[in-house]
Parts: structure tokens; sequence; C-alpha cells
């Protein structure tokens, strides 16, 4: 996984820099707080939750466990349907197909709708390195691309920002890449939208090439399924003439039944709706509708090390809903660049160490960026028991053993008295003395004591680095946010 | 070795742990949860349909067969609507009355084209009450994808009963993978700043729902 953002301080310390920006904090805690609640009156509107949640991870576990002929099956039926597909071992290989396909167009230009893998594999990067422009086109995304940032949650990237600061960017750079923000644009919602809308629209009319991830891939028709709100994803995948979607390998479900369970927990789980605005459903090319030109690219890039690890291999049932960020404690005070990752929060904890290993400082101190409280668990619509995982990952860390690396077998050395170590046990400590962070999961005491890190040091040391750790900042949110809500100077 | 057969062989190594598990699909799902939520009569379904469109901020209307020619121009005539794009099957006696051009759907306009076009006017494939969602699949009283997705008012025209189903997994019974489908709730939405709603972002900012038929 090459989407490890460069110069990344490990979790701790990003994290404790970030609890001391209390604009930060309070745009987090205003947008976590709100769509958790939203979330749970979505959820318990569906009295089969339970059974639904259920089947969602056998689903899942299933497919896994059948992974090559599901995959092979794809294949057979994404190339009947009129579609080309290619696999990626790697990062490099995905994004070597993607730029050669896009070449081959003779564009320069391509508009993307938010899809995690090809941010994990640094796809605008890689492409931009080739003389290819990749348009981001999701209202948050364009955000964070305009404002030359890094998302920070997986459904909401711009999460990290408030009103005040959207128009500021919009304002200062809309102009250098298309049509500039109208000169009187103030800082409501709607006229930010409507300002995305317009600087947006010129691109998608021309656009002859478009890119996209998918949420689902059903093996048994070769259809692809992607969940959005705006817009922006039926514009790329409808209008450009040439459509690429890379897909890693886990998000296959077998069959078009199977979608009557995601598409019932995907959106009350990630935006709190009965369901989001748009969902489109395309099979190959279809005659005159749509692209003529359809590559699905297969995409591995360490997720086989994943399914190759018997605890940590649930983390493939993923379905990207964000809804374990939403209840973190850890995540609501960290913000999500603090994971140094474009998987943030508890799902970003146990999948950027496997799919990257827990080589460098941010890998190995992501195990320990949680407090074990388990409220991800319960939140998670495919049941993976996320804190099982990070124990798990926590011992590999400190004890080393077998592990699969690029599709070998490895034994990997204890991280004792390594780097790695220094800062895997920082942020244990970071994570263990925030007291709201512990607050806040109550569950604690009973769920997690089978958890709790056996091999975390004596407690006296972990637990007492932390005396220099910033206290609160001391404007509550409430206020803070009266302050700058109404207020038109843009107060911070 | 090609980058399938590494990727494959990965797999297999992956999984050569594991047990075999000879269970087919059929058994390893348990499908213990509900083909569709409460009980409901035909008309409280789509009075449910109404419901819940309307609070995903669709405009909903009801009328009778021969009420809809009216009911199309007067909603076009509101919206400031000079021009409509209709799909080649949709039935010519539903716009009859509107003082508009209409613009078909052709496989050799333009996206720029499109942009110029105030409206459009469809049918649809299925429409799920729980859910309060329309799904488009294509069909001639449908048409391209992209119709219903440029022009900033789009009017959706739902047969009552027929076409209303209660829930997700009954509409997928209902649907056609090979086709291509856009699932539709309310207009287009974000909540990227500070997780406040605005409608209307890159697809059609009103959407109108007419239930047409039934009482
Ligand atoms: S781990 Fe579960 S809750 Fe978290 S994003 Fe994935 S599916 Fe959602």
């Amino acid at each position: 996984m090459s989407g490890t953002f460069v110069g990344m301080p490990a979790f701790p310390r990003a994290a404790r820099e970030a609890v001391r920006d209390t604009t930060l904090r309070g745009n987090l805690r205003h947008a976590t707080r709100t769509i958790r609640d939203k979330r749970a009156r979505a959820v318990a509107e569906l009295d089969d939750w339970a059974a639904l949640r259920e089947a969602g991870k056998q689903i899942k576990d299933h497919t896994l466990r059948h992974l090559d002929r599901y995959l092979v099956q794809v294949e057979e039926a994404v190339t009947a349907a009129g579609g080309t597909v290619h696999w990626a071992a790697d990062a490099d290989e995905a994004n070597e197909i993607v730029a050669r396909l896009v070449e081959e167009t003779g564009e320069s230009e391509v508009v993307k709708v938010k899809s995690m893998a090809t941010q994990e594999i640094a796809l605008n990067e890689a492409l931009e390195a080739r003389g290819v422009h990749a348009y981001e086109t999701d209202l948050a995304e364009l955000i964070v691309q305009l404002g030359k940032d890094r998302p920070s949650h997986i459904l909401v990237p711009a999460i990290h920002r408030n009103r005040g600061e959207i128009r500021d960017i919009f304002r200062s750079e809309m102009s250098e890449w298309g049509r500039p923000a109208p000169e009187n644009l103030t800082d409501t919602p709607a006229e930010l939208a409507e300002a995305a809308r317009l600087h947006l629209r010129e691109k998608f009319l021309r656009a002859k090439v478009g890119i996209s991830g998918a949420n689902f891939v059903v093996a048994e028709t070769g259809t692809l399924v992607v969940v959005e709100s705006e817009g922006n994803g039926r514009m790329c995948l409808t209008l450009p003439e040439t459509l690429i979607s890379v897909v890693g390998i886990e998000k296959i479900v077998p069959r078009w039944q199977d979608l009557e369970v995601f598409l019932q927990t995907l959106p009350r789980s990630s935006t709190a709706e009965r369901m989001n605005p748009y969902t489109s459903m395309w099979t190959g090319t279809t005659d005159e509708d749509g692209p003529r030109t359809f590559h699905l690219v297969l995409l591995d890039n360490g997720r086989t090390d994943t399914l190759a690890d018997e605890v940590g291999r649930q983390a493939l049932r993923c379905i990207r809903c964000s809804a374990c960020l939403n209840v973190c404690p850890v995540y609501e005070r960290a913000g999500g660049h603090a994971y140094g990752s474009v998987y943030p929060g508890p799902i970003g904890a146990i999948l950027s160490p496997q799919l990257r290993g827990t080589g460098s400082e941010i890998d190995a101190s992501l195990p320990y960026a949680s407090s074990l409280c388990g409220a991800c668990y319960e939140v998670c619509p495919v049941a993976i028991d996320i804190p099982e995982v990070l124990v798990h990952l926590r011992e590999r860390v400190v004890q080393g053993g077998p592990a699969v690396r690029g599709g070998n077998r490895v034994v990997l050395k204890p991280a004792k008295g390594h780097a790695a170590e220094r800062a895997a046990m920082r942020a244990a400590q970071w994570a263990f003395t925030r007291p709201g962070a512990l607050r806040a999961g109550q569950r604690l005491a009973s769920r997690t004591r089978r958890l709790h890190p056996r091999t975390l040091p004596g407690p006296g040391r972990a637990w007492s680095g932390s005396r220099d750790l910033p206290a609160v900042p001391a404007e509550p949110f409430r206020d803070w946010w009266q302050r700058t809500r109404g207020g038109k100077d843009g107060a911070k | 070795m090609s980058s399938r057969e590494r990727v494959l062989g990965r797999v297999r190594r992956a999984l050569a742990d594991v047990p075999a598990d000879a269970r087919p699909y059929e058994e390893a799902v348990a499908r213990d949860y509900l083909r569709e939520h409460g009980q409901r009569s035909v008309a409280e379904t789509v009075d449910l349909l109404a419901e819940n469109l309307a609070d995903y901020r669709a405009i909903v209307h009801r009328c009778a067969e021969e009420e809809l020619p009216g009911l199309l121009a007067r909603l076009l005539s509101a919206h400031g609507s000079r021009t409509v794009v209709v799909p080649p099957g949709l039935p010519a006696q539903w716009t009859a009355a509107a003082d508009v051009t209409l613009v078909q759907d052709l496989a050799a306009s333009t996206a720029p084209e499109l942009d110029e076009v105030d409206s459009v006017v469809t049918g649809c494939a299925v429409a799920v009450a729980e859910t309060g969602t329309i799904v488009l699949d294509g069909s001639p009283d449908q048409g391209r994808r992209r119709i219903t997705l440029v022009p900033d008012h789009h009017v959706c025209v739902v047969r009552v009963p027929d076409q209303v189903v209660p829930s997700v997994p009954r509409a997928l019974e209902r649907l056609d993978p090979a086709r291509p489908l856009t699932w539709i709730s309310g207009p287009s939405a974000t909540s990227d700043i500070e997780l406040d709603r605005v409608e209307g972002v890159h697809g059609p900012r009103t959407l109108e729902v007419v239930l047409l038929g039934g009482s």
C-alpha cells in the first residue's frame, strides 16, 4: 500500500497535534455526534437489523473463503458483458494499468468519483506524473483537493473543515483549476454547494474519461454498484466515453440477491439515511447508453496478505460505511489525519497495518490507537470484531511471528526496543490516558477485559509518560460553536 | 507469471489453512431477515411511498390517468420550463397539453446540449415504499441514464400500485441486472459541509414524482 502520507508522524504525535487544534476538534465532534445519533435512529427503524448484520457477515465470509472462484467468475461475467478485466498485484501495477488506459484514449484529463481504492494507491499523483490531471468531483474531495489537504474521514473527507474555511478555499483556489468561485460567495452551505456545482459542471460536460471505484461487484452477473449522494458519481459513470473502475478484490458479493442486505445496511450505517440519493448499477457496457469502453482493474495491494491472517482477515468484510469512525472516542479527539492513511479510525487501525505491514512507526503504532471500548464492533454492519484484531496486531508488533508480506511467508521480528515499539507504546499511552475516551467506553470493563493488551509494558511505565499531554483546551465546544456559527467573520 | 496468476495464487495460499468448506452458498448464508418490514395493504404501501419520497424532499403528486396531461403541463409551466427531454417510449399524450418544445433522447445528442434543456419527464421501473426510492432501468419510457441526470428538473411518473414494491428485497427481485439501473431517493444532496444537508448538487435539484392511478 503506497498511500502512506509521506513524512507522517506516528499516531501519538499526530494525535497530540490534532488535539491542540480546537477548530479541528470542534468540527469533528459536531460532525461525529450528529451523524451517530442519526444512525442510531435509522438503524432502529429496521427490527431485523441483527439478522441483516449477520447475513452481511456471512455473505462476506463465504465470498472470502472462496475468493479465487468468485474472482474468476467476476472476470468471466464482466468480459461477457463487454468489459475488460485487468489484475493488479500492487499499487504500482494498478497505477500503471490506469495510466496506460488513459494514455490510450489520448486524453490528459479525467474526472473521478470518490474512491478509497484509488486514494490508497495514490492514483492521482501517479497520473499527474504522467501528465494526466485527475479532477476529484465529490464535494468533500474537491474541498480537500483545492485545499491541498488530506482526507480525514471515509465518508466526509473534509469533516475537519468548517464552512468559513471552505469558503476561503473556494475563493482562493477555484480560479486556478477552472471556473472561479462567485465574487460574493458567503459561507452558507447552499451557496458553497452551488459554487461547486458550477465549477465542476464544465468538467463533467467535457470529460472523456471517468475513474471510479465500486461498493460492490456481483460475481454471478458482473454488475458493479456505486452508492453516492451528490450525482457526481452518475456524471462520472455515464457521461464519459471510457470508464475505468479500480476495485479491491474484497468488494465481491456472489449473487444479485446479496445486494438486498447491503443496500439496506450501508446507507443506514454511513449517512444514516433509509437510502442514499443515488445508486448506480451497471454491467459491462450498454449500447448507446453510457461509456462505450469499460475497464475493471482488480486490486490486491496487500489484501491477500490480510486474507492469510486468520484473525485479521475479517477486516476484509468492511463495506467502508464509516460508522466505526463516528462512534470512536479516539477518532473524535485525534481526527482522521493522525492515522496516517486513507483509512482512518478503528477500521484504519486494523486495515492499514495489515495492508502495509507494521514496519513503519505509524503502522506499528496504529493497533494501539484505541481504548478497546468496543463501540466500533457494535455498530459495524458486518460485525468486524475490531478490538479482537487490534489485540492480535499488538501481539504481532511486540512479539513478532509469522505473517505474509507481498504474497511471501515471512517471520516478523519482535519490535522490542525498536522505534516502532516506542511509537506503539506512546500510542497506547495516548489512547489510555484520554479520560473522555475511556469514559465513552463504559463497557470497557466488562467487554474488553479479555482483550486487554497482554503485551503492554507494566502499567506504571505505560501510563506515566502522559503528564506532559496538553490539557483539553479551555473553550468548550458549545461556546466555540455559538461564537463562530452565526458569525460572518470566519472566527476560529 | 501474469498478475492474474500471482493474485489468484496468493488467494489460494492465503486460504490454505481454512478447513475445506463444502457448504454451498445456499447454506452458508442464513437469510433470517425480513423480505419486507411490517404488514400493509396495497393502499398503505403507496401511502408509505408518498410519505418517504416527501421526507427526502421529492415533491409528490397524485392523479388519475386522464388528469396526467393537465398536471404535467402545470408542473412544467410552474417550473418555467420551455424545453423538455422525453424518452422515445413515453406515451405522447402525457405531454400533449404542455406548452413546451420536446427534445428527443438521441444517441447523438451531447451532454452540453442536454445541459440546455430545462426538464425531463420519464416513467420508472419500480418504486420502493420503505425507502422512498424510484428505480430507472433504461426502458423505452425512461431513456438513457444521462437524460435524468443533466437537466435540473426531473418529473417521474410511477404507476400505482403496479410499480410499487414494499422493500429493497422486493425491488431487486423485479429488476434485471443486465440493464443499467439508477436508484433515486430524493434530489441529489450533500452533507459534506458541516453535515448540513443541502439539496441539489450535480443531479436534478428538483425531483417531482407523480403517482399515477389508484385512487
Ligand atoms: S469496519 Fe465496519 S463499521 Fe467500520 S467502516 Fe468497515 S463496515 Fe463500517
